[in-house]
């Protein structure tokens, strides 16, 4: 589908953890999209003129609807956190490629998710044809999103401190419960996404990882979200391949992180 | 009513042009806006060879604006000719390709190559503020900028615009040198060098710790510009810095500029280049204006 900027309605916004915000979209690129693919909204606020990309968590196309969860992080997000039923806001979408779905059928995998890297495992599990182990850490007992995976697969929590399931990281989650998987989808923080591409270079199991960067445009012009990658780049042809348009998926041993 | 504006001899259809790094070769984009609607497409800059750029984070917010320090990510002149040229040639807009290099005869080899293409003019990018070799080095002395600008002017074929620097003492000093050595016409604003501290992670916004600042903030340092360099020489101008609307096109105009880029805006409205297009003909009906030439420099 073409990418687009229009305006859409919030169909409903809570609060789901301290300063995360679980906030319902209705707008027509729900139809269109595909898990690990993510959407720009544009403060109103003409302070914060770049747009702040969010990644889908659910996406129901009949009834036209996305969700985000997001984390509050800046003056951007406090704005669209004060946002009620009604309002409207201007969505650039959809960006990215998505998660390669297809590669999971009938494979066992792990769904990892760290943090503000979990919501778009969710999407991703309800999709998946997979024995899907789902695979998610927090910082504590806040374990937003927890009962939604739980509709989709086995799920796995890690806490930063041990209030919930493992004490640690996603990695000591599998660690503690001995699991093992074919291949893996993940998205993190960078440290966390470092340790996947270890293990899975170890285990050697393709690792797709979602990754993010600061970004200006969002559609590949600006060359702001680059990353560094193994084989040269299909747009610059110097290694340095556009995360909002070449990705932000890739395959673990294709960037150097 | 009459859009067209000439720019060293070259006609463009509407003085609307985008500014060079905010929009690639047009592709992005395209997607977009039909870019048969646009005065020109100013491509990304093109070095002889692929260049890598600078590493991350190269973008950062600012209050009203942005800093940026990609450090000219390209792929180089062979993939601009076999890829990026054919793809803007199927669109009714006038092609302008920012140059850039380290070394004057960098320039010069990517300006010898694009000669015999169709490209209408060659935009001189001696003013980026992110890279430590060429480009600024040889636009923030007059007597650089004139040896550069003729040495260049020997090898093109077409049309020459020197992108200006505001990081100058005297902006108009370099314009003069530009117009002495032989430039057909002149750019400006390029960025202007700024930084960002995060007072959380106690480090640069940047990884190149200084950017180049762009966004509607700058845009009354860049109308002070164009209005001044406008009194200055006789060549045509191109005004760009922080235009996100045609009102702020317009001011350009009435201050000088013969066409406008659009930058930055493009990032929070992709669709900004033709809503510009549109707003300068709806200004010029209200106004009753028949010819853009009545507006540009009508205010001294």
């Amino acid at each position: 589908m073409q990418k687009k900027k229009i305006t859409a309605a919030v169909h409903s916004q809570k609060e789901i953890a301290p300063g995360i915000f679980d906030m319902w979209l209705a707008t027509d690129l729900a139809k269109g999209a595909k898990p690990g693919q993510f959407i720009c909204l544009y403060p109103k606020d003409k302070s914060t003129l770049l747009p702040r990309p969010i990644s889908i968590c659910e996406a129901e196309a009949e009834k036209g609807l996305l969700r985000l969860v997001y984390r509050v992080a800046g003056k951007g997000t406090t704005e669209f956190s004060a946002y009620k039923q009604g309002d409207e806001v201007a969505v650039l979408g959809n960006l990215g490629n998505g998660f390669p779905l297809e590669k999971a059928q009938g494979k066992k995998v792990f769904l990892m998710g760290g943090g503000i890297g979990i919501p778009p495992m969710l999407e991703l599990a309800k999709r998946m044809q997979a024995e899907k182990q789902i695979v998610v850490g927090y910082r504590d007992k806040l374990t937003f999103l927890k009962e939604d995976l739980e509709k989709y697969g086995s799920v796995y929590v890690a806490t930063e401190d041990g209030s919930v399931g493992s004490k640690g990281n996603v990695m000591d989650a599998i660690t503690e419960n001995a699991l093992k998987a074919d291949m893996i989808f993940a998205c993190g923080p960078m440290p966390m996404l470092r340790a996947i591409k270890r293990y899975a270079a170890e285990a050697g199991i393709p690792a797709y990882i979602s990754l993010e960067e600061h970004m200006a445009c969002g559609v590949g012009a600006c060359l702001g979200c680059v990353v560094k990658t193994k084989e040269v780049d299909a747009h610059s042809h110097v290694n340095n391949a556009r995360i909002c348009t070449d990705g932000p998926v890739f395959e673990a041993g294709e960037v150097e992180i | 009513m009459n859009t067209q504006v000439n720019i060293a001899g070259v006609t463009f259809k509407n003085p609307v042009m985008t500014a060079s790094g905010t929009f690639g070769s047009g592709m992005e984009y395209g997607e977009f806006v039909d870019l048969n609607k646009l005065g020109a497409v100013v491509t990304k800059g093109v070095a002889g060879v692929p260049w890598p750029g600078n590493p991350t984070p190269r973008v950062a917010e600012i209050y009203g604006g942005m800093l940026n320090a990609i450090g000219l990510q390209n792929p180089g002149i062979d993939v601009f000719i076999e890829r990026d040229l054919p793809f803007l040639k199927q669109y009714d807009t006038g092609i302008i390709v920012n140059v850039c290099g380290k070394t004057v005869e960098d320039y010069v080899e990517v300006v010898e190559r694009l000669g015999d293409t169709e490209v209408d003019m060659l935009e001189i990018n001696v003013s980026c503020p992110n890279v430590k070799e060429g480009a600024i080095a040889f636009g923030q002395k007059a007597d650089a900028l004139f040896h550069i600008t003729s040495e260049i002017k020997k090898h093109a074929k077409q049309p020459i615009i020197m992108k200006l620097s505001p990081n100058v003492t005297d902006i108009t000093e370099m314009a003069k040198a530009a117009e002495a050595a032989g430039a057909d016409a002149l750019s400006l604003i390029n960025t202007i060098t700024g930084m960002k501290i995060d007072i959380h992670k106690r480090t640069f916004a940047l990884a190149n710790k200084t950017g180049g600042m762009s966004g509607p903030a700058i845009k009354p340092v860049a109308v002070r510009m164009v209005y001044q360099t406008a009194n200055a020489v006789k060549i045509p101008i191109i005004g760009m810095g922080g235009i996100s609307t045609a009102e702020d096109a317009i001011e350009f105009l009435l201050a000088g500029a013969s066409a406008v880029s659009v930058g930055a805006a493009n990032f929070y409205n992709p669709y900004a280049t033709v809503e510009i297009v549109k707003g300068i003909e709806d200004y010029m009906t209200t106004y009753g204006v028949q010819d853009i030439q009545e507006i540009i420099g009508a205010v001294r």
